[in-house]
């Protein structure tokens, strides 16, 4: 793909990104979990650093306000000194291991806190370097160097082979999804199309889009659409029951993706708490990672499910 | 399409923060905090006294409560004096009735204005605090760093001379600050901030000035928040005032003292049909053993005590 201008003009934008099949729910083969689980659960906190002055992108400005916007940086940062410690320690009560997506220039400001989540043995997936640094509008060169320094950073701090990639803010380029494939990763969560776990189309290797979810999401329930915290769990019971039911038929994906500096207040955490030990208390749960649940798919379903989508489309 | 190189470039990507206002601190790893008589929550109660012009002029961003109509904005501007004349009284008497205290922050133009309600915070022994110029005044990177300066020292000077206290504790209009204006705020004197929204606890921070505390007057709790920007009902800022509480006194039992800070709009809570669930949530902590309501100044003491 050659390189875009930036922005990009209207004459070089496509009407659908062209990164998966359409495929239908009612008609699908059959997904079965571990142990016949019905739905795979997994907890994915972003554990994010927000910079007082971060530089001018090519994008938007990075904070809602002129800076510096303290009032917001002022409340992300609660999510590293206060928020973060306290979501910990329900993690550990419900006996939940989370799928961190991390801004990776955590691991250097605050080593407590990569060392707190590598001791739990936590999953730490990419959300970029800072959460005020964009993809947007990077050369494919500085994307790939962008995703090779952070699956290196990861690396070098946790031991761990990068998998996973939510984008930083959740931006991107129309190369994306093409170079985490190429560069080993093994699944997004850009895209948002389904309840399961999906082929995406890329030009070579293999990429799986697991749900996460902009409707469980914190910063969705609590700030968006302004809920209360009991309503936030209210949702994600409600969501659970019906992924419950439906993983009868075949396998579903539940995520609950938080942000520390959200939940983590004294009026949140226990309304979040009794909603995740709800879902954790059913039988027929698959507590897993992000890691786990796109490779119990790659290995399982993803190159079959490909083929068929495929042939019915008429593809080569 | 590529962003310039020095997007790529993380120059203050290394241990602590990306400023030197203050280093981080987890929570849990503070001093423990001891109340007097061994309390576990510390109430901070924090009405708010401000004044909108009816010709402020478009700032750096819309301040919330500001005059977003065209001029002459009477529904604005009547609706947050209705705070200054009705809505501050019934906060007023709902903390009277129950005997507790406050720390007042108050715009220095609201204080001119009506110094009535200085009068009556001194009378009843509480704290005056300083809440910046007034609501066309909020601060901002581009204000040079004489007049911010000249602005701060005023706005905490006429509420000095209104009141007779000394006047140590500061918030800025809207949450809004330059680089500037902690190290402003130290050299006018003021031992604390309440800026930051980053703790529950306080905390020292370092200035051009020497050492100023930040206070803990979080802003997802704030009436302003929940009621006029999520547009939640007073029920549900009230169901969270005490989710909050029962968390952090059950916290404090092991950990030590804890701070519940509530801002209070009198334009937002003073209304007839929320007032009542200030008096009924003030009613349900109040009933509770180990609260001790207090002034920010008082609770800068005793987290200093703690921390000697």
């Amino acid at each position: 793909m050659a390189d875009l201008p930036w922005p990009i003009p209207p004459e070089l934008q496509a009407e659908d990104p062209d990164l998966y099949y359409f495929n239908p729910y009612l008609d699908r083969p059959k997904i079965e979990w571990p142990d016949g689980a019905r739905v795979a659960f997994w907890v994915a906190p972003n554990v994010e650093f927000y910079e007082l002055h971060p530089p001018r992108g090519p994008a938007r400005s990075s904070w809602f306000r002129p800076e510096p916007d303290v009032l917001h940086y002022g409340i992300r940062d609660y999510g590293n000194r206060v928020g973060f410690w306290r979501m910990a320690d329900l993690l550990d009560e419900l006996g939940i291991t989370a799928s961190i997506s991390l801004n990776v220039a955590v691991l250097d400001h605050f080593p407590e806190i990569g060392k707190a989540m590598t001791d739990r043995g936590w999953e730490l997936f990419s959300h970029g370097v800072y959460n005020t640094r964009y993809q947007y509008a990077m050369s494919e060169e500085q994307e790939r160097g962008f995703i090779r320094h952070v699956a290196e950073t990861i690396h070098r701090h946790s031991g761990q082979t990068l998998a996973g990639w939510l984008s930083p803010a959740l931006t991107n380029t129309p190369r994306t999804m093409d170079l985490l494939a190429d560069e080993g990763i093994r699944y997004t969560l850009d895209l948002f199309h389904d309840d399961q776990p999906q082929p995406v189309k890329v030009r070579s290797g293999r990429l799986v889009s697991l749900p996460y979810s902009l409707e469980t999401n914190d910063w969705t329930a609590l700030h968006t659409t302004g809920g209360t915290p009991r309503q936030y769990a209210a949702t994600i019971k409600a969501q659970f029951d019906q992924l419950y039911a439906e993983g009868a038929e075949s396998g579903t994906v539940m995520c609950v993706p938080l942000h520390p500096w959200m939940i983590g207040y004294p009026h949140r955490i226990r309304p979040l708490a009794e909603a995740l030990d709800y879902c954790m208390g059913h039988d027929g749960v698959w507590h897993a990672t992000g890691r786990e649940i796109a490779g119990w798919y790659l290995d399982h379903y993803h190159d079959a499910e490909l083929s068929r989508l495929r042939g019915l489309a008429g593809d080569a | 399409m590529a962003v310039d190189p020095s997007y790529l470039d993380y120059p203050l990507r290394k241990r602590g923060m990306d400023h030197d206002h203050y280093t981080f601190r987890r929570h849990g790893e503070h001093p423990r905090m001891v109340w007097p008589g061994g309390a576990r929550v510390a109430l901070w109660l924090v009405p708010i006294v401000e004044f909108f012009p009816l010709n402020m002029q478009d700032g750096p961003f819309a301040v919330p409560g500001g005059m977003g109509r065209p001029y002459p904005d009477y529904w604005n501007y009547t609706l947050r004096d209705y705070g200054n004349r009705v809505g501050l009284a019934r906060v007023f008497r709902v903390l009277d009735a129950r005997g507790v205290k406050a720390s007042v922050a108050f715009n220095a133009r609201a204080a001119e204005r009506y110094p009535y309600w200085v009068d009556q915070t001194v009378a009843r022994g509480w704290e005056v605090m300083a809440h910046g110029w007034d609501m066309n005044h909020v601060h901002r990177a581009e204000w040079d760093h004489g007049f911010e300066g000249s602005l701060i020292r005023r706005s905490v000077e006429t509420l000095r001379r209104l009141s007779g206290q000394p006047v140590e504790g500061w918030l800025s209009p809207a949450n809004a600050l330059s680089d500037n204006t902690t190290h402003l705020v130290a050299a006018a004197g003021c031992r604390y901030t309440a800026d930051w929204v980053n703790d529950e606890l306080p905390y020292e921070m370092t200035t051009d000035s020497g050492p100023v505390w930040s206070m803990p007057l979080g802003h997802e709790l704030s009436d302003i928040r929940l009621i006029t920007g999520y547009n939640q009902r007073a029920e549900a800022w009230a169901e969270q005032v005490i989710d909050a509480f029962d968390f952090l006194h059950h916290e404090a039992g092991e950990a030590g003292g804890r701070v519940l800070a509530l801002p209070l709009h009198p334009w937002v809570i003073g209304v007839p049909h929320r007032i009542g669930r200030l008096a009924a949530v003030l009613d349900q902590i109040l009933d509770r053993e180990g609260v001790w309501c207090a002034t920010g100044a008082e609770i800068l003491d005793a987290a200093r005590g703690s921390n000697p």
